[in-house]
């Protein structure tokens, strides 16, 4: 009974649990309750995989059958991006209690958690639904209530971070909201499967090209595609730690959905690839965004920062592999999407630690890390090593399946360019191994260790990436099946 | 040109976009940033109205079988689109007020300036 409207739930769930939130007052309660809501959730996006193999599941909302009425539509693609981001907010939410208690005021406390809440519904809305216009709307919650969890972070830069955010932001979802319009302009319908349907038949017209143009655009911004990325480092920077882990590891995973949803799904390889220069496009911009990113990250002295811009670059790989337009491709982007959202959130989670501990994450707050917060910077150490790319890291599998696309693709040059960003991406994951193994900092060194409450979470997600380095049979298997379908390729 | 004028109103919506966009990028204070991105979310609230309307249409609203009828559905979602920008609005303009109490001033240009003698 109730497994037919686990699609539902996914988003009704947190979406009532977050109002609940200002009900509660003690922090422990509030936390307790949002971790609840945060697991059952990665429950549900499990069981929905689950599902998904025995084919799609569509779930219409009120009862009301698609194409008229709002249609949820969860096929292997969106199982496993639900997954994605219910488990890394279980994760980051378990770890989270003593990082939220420091950093924010203790009556703001249930907002905060209301607007966590928020956030997660919209981001899984936004996932799991069928229906175009509902993507604005989700996207506009999840959007709105992490700019004001963005702010909420204690340095003041936090609040001209968010501001910057929602005028981008907001700059780019009317974009989306326009293209919509477009698209519905030249079919009469807004479910997406219906849509897939219509506009190839309809024909490429001026209004279909300004339609994908705006959508292109919209999506770019969200994703922090190179140039459009602006936002990122210093929203990433200034949040509050917790946010900037949970941030880093769901929101552009997104948009990165959102972007393979409409190219390949409702516009179709035909028109964006065929008809427009997409595969260029996306190359120039993704090669842009590893080297340019990469660079950025290596002179900068905030840590946040680094990982933030590190973060644009590794958008860049994901979009790089979606441009080969080929099986090995797209599984390397939907591999790179996993495993970066587990990179990230280990790291950002590490530096909610140093956060707690040491009051800040600049580099200077790194000296001696190694000796003082041995757990922690070892985290660091390992994220870092899988950013890179090492073997027996989530890094390396997903860059041995770049390589070999290009390989496929027969494109040398960008196979140096991948190793090329690894390669620079090795130099500030050094500079960073630097400070915290051989610059002792004052010689009388005491062990301040981040409690274990925090510390367990993160290694878990260490362990997971490592994990997944090695046994990789149900990422790939997953990644392979979806990039199948996403091509139209029958096994 | 009898074709220009017949679209009009989508014009007016490119016309009312850009102006938005415009003060957008060229304002450094931060209040007539959000006016200008609420002028541009307003231009599309009247592209969607637009293809709503179906001329000689009448409301939909308690008709006869045979009336023609203007589409109400995009007039539907934008209401929801209204409220998006209304609460977009807010959080902004809440943001700019403590952004004031952090820095004293709403001027981009002098927030930048304090940024940077960090």
């Amino acid at each position: 009974m109730i497994s037919n409207h686990l699609p539902v739930l996914q988003v009704v769930l947190p979406l009532l649990a977050a109002p609940l939130c200002v009900l509660l007052k003690r922090s422990s309660l509030l936390w307790a309750f949002t971790l609840l809501v945060s697991i059952l959730s990665a429950v549900i996006a499990w069981s929905l995989l689950q599902q998904t193999d025995a084919g799609i599941i569509s779930y219409a909302i009120g009862g009301w059958a698609a194409p008229w009425g709002i249609e949820y539509r969860v096929d292997k693609l969106n199982a496993y991006v639900l997954l994605i981001v219910t488990g890394i907010g279980s994760l980051v939410m378990l770890g989270g209690r003593k990082s939220i208690e420091q950093e924010i005021d203790s009556k703001n406390l249930s907002l905060f958690y209301t607007a966590y809440l928020l956030c997660f519904a919209g981001l899984l809305g936004i996932t799991i639904t069928g229906d175009a216009f509902n993507v604005f709307v989700f996207l506009e919650i999840s959007s709105l209530s992490s700019y004001a969890l963005i702010s909420l972070g204690r340095d003041r830069r936090a609040l001209t971070a968010a501001y910057q955010y929602l005028v981008m932001g907001t700059i780019g979802a009317t974009f989306i909201l326009i293209g919509i319009g477009m698209m519905y302009m030249i079919t009469g319908t807004l479910n997406m499967h219906d849509l897939a349907q219509r506009l190839p038949e309809a024909g490429s017209s001026r209004t279909m090209l300004t339609a994908f143009a705006f959508m292109f655009v919209g999506v770019s911004l969200k994703l922090a595609l190179f140039p459009l990325h602006l936002w990122l480092p210093n929203a990433y920077a200034y949040a509050p730690s917790i946010v900037s882990a949970f941030l880093a590891g769901t929101a552009t995973k997104v948009a990165v959905y959102v972007l393979l949803r409409f190219i390949f799904t409702i516009f179709g390889i035909e028109y964006a690839f065929t008809e427009l220069p997409l595969s260029a496009i996306l190359m120039l911009l993704a090669i842009a965004a590893i080297l340019l990113a990469t660079m950025s990250a290596i002179y900068e002295s905030n840590m946040k920062r680094l990982f933030a811009y590190s973060s644009v670059a590794q958008l860049g790989y994901m979009v790089l592999g979606i441009s080969f337009l080929s099986v090995t491709g797209l599984t390397s982007s939907l591999l790179h999407l996993f495993n970066h959202a587990l990179m990230k959130a280990a790291l950002f989670m590490a530096l909610a630690c140093v956060m707690y501990q040491q009051g800040g994450v600049m580099m200077d707050n790194l000296k001696g890390l190694g000796r003082r917060m041995p757990w922690t910077f070892a985290a660091i150490v390992i994220g870092g090593l899988s950013l890179v790319g090492v073997p027996l890291t989530v890094g390396f599998i997903s860059k041995w399946y770049l390589l070999l696309a290009a390989i496929e693709a027969g494109q040398f040059v960008l196979v140096a360019v991948v190793l090329a960003g690894s390669l620079l991406a090795l130099i500030y994951v050094w500079k960073l191994v630097e400070q915290g193994y051989f610059h002792s900092g004052n010689e009388s060194i005491t062990r301040q260790e981040a409690p274990l409450s925090m510390l367990i979470p993160t290694w878990l997600l260490v362990l997971a990436n490592i994990y997944f380095g090695i046994d990789t049979s149900l990422t790939i298997s997953v990644a392979q099946t979806t990039a199948e379908q996403l091509l139209g390729v029958t096994q | 040109m009898s074709s220009f004028f017949d679209l009009y109103n989508y014009w007016i919506f490119i016309f009312l976009m850009m102006t938005g966009f415009y003060i957008v990028i060229a304002q450094g204070n931060l209040v007539k940033k959000i006016i200008g991105l609420n002028i541009f979310q307003t231009s599309v609230f009247l592209l969607y109205i637009s293809m709503g309307k179906v001329s000689g249409g009448t409301a939909p609203i308690l008709i006869e079988a045979d009336v023609s009828y203007s589409n109400p559905l995009p007039h539907v979602l934008i209401l929801t689109a209204i409220v998006v920008g209304v609460a977009t609005t807010a959080v902004a303009m809440a943001l700019i007020v403590r952004i004031q109490k952090a820095y004293g001033t709403i001027e981009e240009q002098e927030i930048h300036e304090q940024d940077a003698s960090l």
